[in-house]
């Protein structure tokens, strides 16, 4: 039992990153039809410039609180510009273009990223400076830690904040008419581009704030961590229906658990053949399953095609 | 062959709904070899709905289909094809990228058999089908009159070609039902002409027709029979003579527009 | 028919005639530049290979497949483990490819029967997915029983052999010193030449015209009684199989075989090579593949000194610069041209029309 809670907790925590990634991801997609293979990346090199920034001031002797809030303030800052020119200067001039285009060069974009990246951080894992006091609590023989509340918490603030600015505000009317219909869309006076920029804009926010709690949670950063972070990320948002924000919420965080529950039970399934670092294949033979009994994904509209 | 006259398609309580909209209400109609069998109705009646069911794209919620002697299968357009039932689309669908003539030539597919050994090795036996594929689809160019835009894209093609190119690709599966979608939409007087003798061209062939129309007068001047759909159900089925002068049919299809 | 024969002009004659030429001396000229060229020659072959049987899933029926590199790992194992010390086994090539071919293409059916009506996005995703569950499987299956050696992976793999003429040893033919790796260049051109006229072949056929319907629309494809299941598995399970031969190959001209050839990001190189050379286009694709095999080495060699005449000093890692100018070419060839370095005409045609 308390192995279980113990998965579950895990699971949850590691579910609350990857829905915040998978966030990123399901937005673009929805309004443009397009995987930002890339955005693994900008994660990556939110939780790279966190490092930088917060060690920084931590040695000019600012507080603990102030070093770390510029830190978060500074990845969100640097995602915000990386993913809006990501999409100003690569994705833009491609509109209309064969389907495949675009898709090339999200991974050409994150292959640059990823190689500037260590350029500039090195090919050595980095430490994430600690901005938090770890102490542990149990609950019913399983331990958790005022960190993992705090990930819980802010992602859960950072999605409630979301759906209200897309449900409640002008631009989340405009980004939810372009995902519907672009052209129609353009008729009624929404400006594609500005709603496009927007969704790159916060998609990126929201990946800076992902890769700081990647960051404090992990406690070690490396320049090739966002690759595997955004493919989960993105299984997460296919398996709770690509375009779809809610979707991409639960996504995440039923990935998260299905990943650690499966590490914790795999041995016993199998009678002890396979071991928990088969973690990986989860994601993927999970993601296949569900696809393969609803295509569109969990939560995802049932597209019929059009006779 | 079977003589002319005796049932080729029956539809039994057909039945299909989207949601809360009851497209299809226990459709049931009869059509006979040989015959040109016009499926009429106001917009939304459910017309393109008979067809799409009776073709494979959608399942439908009740009732079935006898096609020839058999029961057709739901949700397999390619074996509806295969069993004989060709069909063009309201919003035309041709293979865009493809010449005219490769348009035509995939449309023999169903009634050929080169597999993957045939188009690697190119034995004799492949490259006659293949020869005999590109002959027929050349004579179906010339019997539906683009064979001058056989090596054009498909989507360069005039609109009018461009349904006169699908009809022939649908008659390339050597269809015993061929089911027209609106064939005349958009088209101008001599177009239309045009189209009603190639109609009446491919009906002296043996080849039974399902016309979806709103062109009242290419349906009544065409058709045998004429059935009307309004809001999904069967009004009447009978010769156009008759329909054209029933009440509910004036009132609910030709009445609205006078 | 056979107009072709007709159309022999002397011109083309003469160039034929060139293209052979060259292609016989080619390994001769690479081997001025050392003996690594010509591996690098040969790996642009393989990787000719490797697009040309991914251009039949996503060029030719337009399936988005992101996990390729599965068959092809599928076959170098296949080959690792049945010609090996690994399990004692010396099975000769001519068993061992065919049985390569068969056993990609069943798992080529294996992941497409239940995956292929999912549409094109959701398919990449988990063709990528079923890529990655296949290295992990190869990471992982060396406990409780050996099967794949996990991560050390598996090494001394016979190389191909007629008899006893090795591919993997030099040796003097008709006077003429050849080295292994020029061997196996000639290996490599017969195979691939046999599928490229494959590739072309299957393109003009009763077969090939389908998959473009599909291509082009599927649900019009299947109402003129195209079984699109069908002709899509049968893509898949071809692609499948050539994959599992270059991999074959790939175990055999290695002489080693480890999951870290066979990462994501190899899934990724092949299908971009298929779309920047230009997607459908059996020449773009061949030019896409030689590129980006010949491009990253190219700068190899040249990053270092480079910066060196630049900036007097050797500035950013070299690997990872040469690997950023990798991703910065991808980004601007799709820039620029969008439909691929040298597409076919249609699709010429098509984004002329666009621009209008």
């Amino acid at each position: 039992m308390d192995i279980f809670l113990q998965q579950v907790i895990n699971g949850l925590v590691q579910g609350a990153i990857y829905a915040m990634v998978a966030l990123g991801y399901t937005m673009v997609y929805g309004i443009m039809g397009l995987i930002n293979f890339a955005h693994g990346e900008v994660v990556m090199i939110g939780t790279l410039v966190t490092i930088t920034v917060v060690t920084f001031l931590l040695k000019a002797g600012f507080p603990v609180w102030l070093a770390g809030g510029m830190g978060i303030v500074a990845a969100a800052s640097v995602c915000m510009v990386l993913g809006w020119s990501l999409e100003r200067v690569a994705y833009r001039p491609l509109r209309g273009a064969p389907r495949l285009t675009p898709l090339i060069t999200a991974i050409g974009m994150s292959i640059v990223l990823q190689n500037l990246a260590m350029m500039i951080w090195g090919r050595n894992y980095m430490t994430f400076p600690s901005l938090i006091e770890k102490t542990q609590f149990e609950i019913g023989g399983a331990a958790f830690t005022n960190v993992q509340v705090l990930i819980v918490l802010v992602a859960g603030l950072s999605m409630g904040g979301l759906l209200l600015l897309v449900y409640r505000t002008k631009l989340g009317m405009a980004m939810r008419a372009t995902a519907q219909n672009p052209g129609v869309a353009g008729l009624m006076g929404v400006n594609a581009n500005r709603v496009i920029s927007s969704a790159f804009v916060i998609g990126s926010v929201l990946g800076a704030l992902a890769g700081v709690m990647v960051g404090v949670y992990y406690e070690i950063a490396h320049y090739q961590m966002g690759f595997m972070l955004g493919l989960k990320a993105f299984t997460a948002a296919v398996l709770g229906g690509i375009g779809n924000l809610a979707g991409a919420m639960a996504g995440g965080i039923l990935l998260g658990l299905i990943e650690a529950l499966g590490a914790g039970y795999i041995g016993d399934l199998t009678g002890g053949f396979l071991g928990s670092h088969y973690q990986d294949i989860f994601a993927f033979v999970v993601l296949i399953f569900v696809l393969m009994f609803r295509p569109s994904g969990l939560f995802g509209e049932k597209t019929g095609d059009r006779a | 062959m079977s003589a002319k006259g005796e049932v080729l398609l029956q539809a039994q309580a057909v039945a299909k709904h989207f949601g809360g909209v009851k497209a299809l209400r226990d459709v049931s109609l009869t059509i006979r070899r040989g015959e040109v069998y016009g499926l009429i109705g106001p917009n939304g009646a459910g017309k393109t709905t008979f067809f799409n069911c009776m073709t494979g794209l959608y399942v439908p919620d009740g009732g079935s289909f006898i096609f020839d002697g058999a029961p057709l299968k739901a949700d397999a357009p390619d074996q509806v094809a295969d069993r004989g039932i060709a069909r063009t689309f309201q919003n035309i669908r041709l293979f865009g990228n493809m010449t005219a003539l490769d348009n035509v030539m995939v449309g023999r597919h169903v009634r050929t058999q080169a597999g993957i050994f045939g188009a690697i090795f190119r034995g004799r036996a492949a490259r006659a089908e293949e020869a005999a594929i590109r002959r027929r689809a050349e004579e179906l160019l010339h019997y539906v009159g683009v064979e001058d835009r056989a090596d054009d894209l498909a989507k360069n093609l005039s609109y009018g070609d461009q349904r006169r190119l699908e009809i022939a690709r649908a008659l390339a599966t050597e269809p015993k039902l061929l089911c027209l979608d609106e064939p005349a939409a958009g088209m101008n007087g001599t177009e239309t002409e045009a189209l009603r003798l190639l109609i009446d061209g491919i009906r002296a062939d043996g080849v039974t027709i399902l016309l979806i129309e709103h062109d009242v007068k290419l349906v009544m001047g065409l058709c045998d029979r004429v059935a009307v759909l309004d809001y999904g159900a069967l009004l009447i089925e009978d010769v156009p003579s008759i329909v054209q002068h029933d009440p509910r049919v004036i009132e609910a299809y030709i009445g609205v527009a006078a | 028919m056979r107009t072709w024969f007709n159309t022999l002009t002397p011109r083309t004659i003469f160039g034929l005639t060139l293209i052979t030429v060259a292609l016989l001396a080619l390994p001769f000229v690479a081997a001025l530049g050392g003996q690594a060229w010509v591996r690098i020659v040969n790996f642009a072959i393989l990787y000719v290979f490797l697009a040309l049987g991914l251009n039949i899933v996503v060029g030719f029926a337009g399936l988005l497949d992101l996990g390729y590199i599965a068959f092809y790992a599928v076959g170098a194992y296949l080959w690792a483990l049945l010609a090996s010390p690994h399990f004692g086994l010396h099975l000769p090539f001519w068993v061992i490819l065919p049985l390569g071919a068969i056993v990609a293409c069943f798992f080529g059916i294996l992941l497409g029967a239940p995956t292929l009506k999912l549409r094109g996005d959701y398919l990449a995703i988990v063709t990528l997915g079923f890529g990655e569950i296949v290295r992990i499987f190869m990471n992982n299956l060396n406990a409780p029983i050996n099967i794949t050696n996990g991560p050390q992976g598996i090494t001394l793999i016979d190389p191909v052999a007629i008899g006893n003429f090795k591919f993997s040893t030099g040796s003097t033919v008709f006077g003429i010193d050849i080295s292994g790796p020029q061997k196996y260049y000639y290996l490599l051109l017969v195979l691939v030449l046999a599928v490229i006229a494959i590739n072309v072949r299957l393109q003009h056929s009763r077969i090939g015209r389908a998959w473009q319907a599909i291509r082009e629309d599927e649900i019009a494809a299947k109402a003129i009684g195209i079984n699109t299941r069908n002709m899509k598995l049968l893509a898949f399970a071809m692609g499948a199989s050539f994959g599992g031969v270059a991999g074959g190959i790939f175990a055999a001209m290695q002489g080693f075989v480890s999951p870290e050839s066979f990462s994501l990001i190899e899934s990724v190189m092949i299908l971009a090579m298929v779309v920047l050379g230009g997607m459908g286009h059996i020449p773009g694709v061949i030019l896409g593949a030689i590129l980006l095999t010949v491009l990253p080495e190219a700068l190899r060699y040249a990053v270092v000194p480079v910066q060196k005449a630049l900036f007097g000093a050797v500035l950013a890692d070299p690997e990872s610069l040469r690997m950023l100018i990798f991703g910065l070419a991808l980004v601007l060839v799709m820039r620029f041209k969008p439909a691929g370095l040298w597409p076919s005409p249609d699709r010429r045609r098509e984004l002329a029309e666009k621009a209008r």
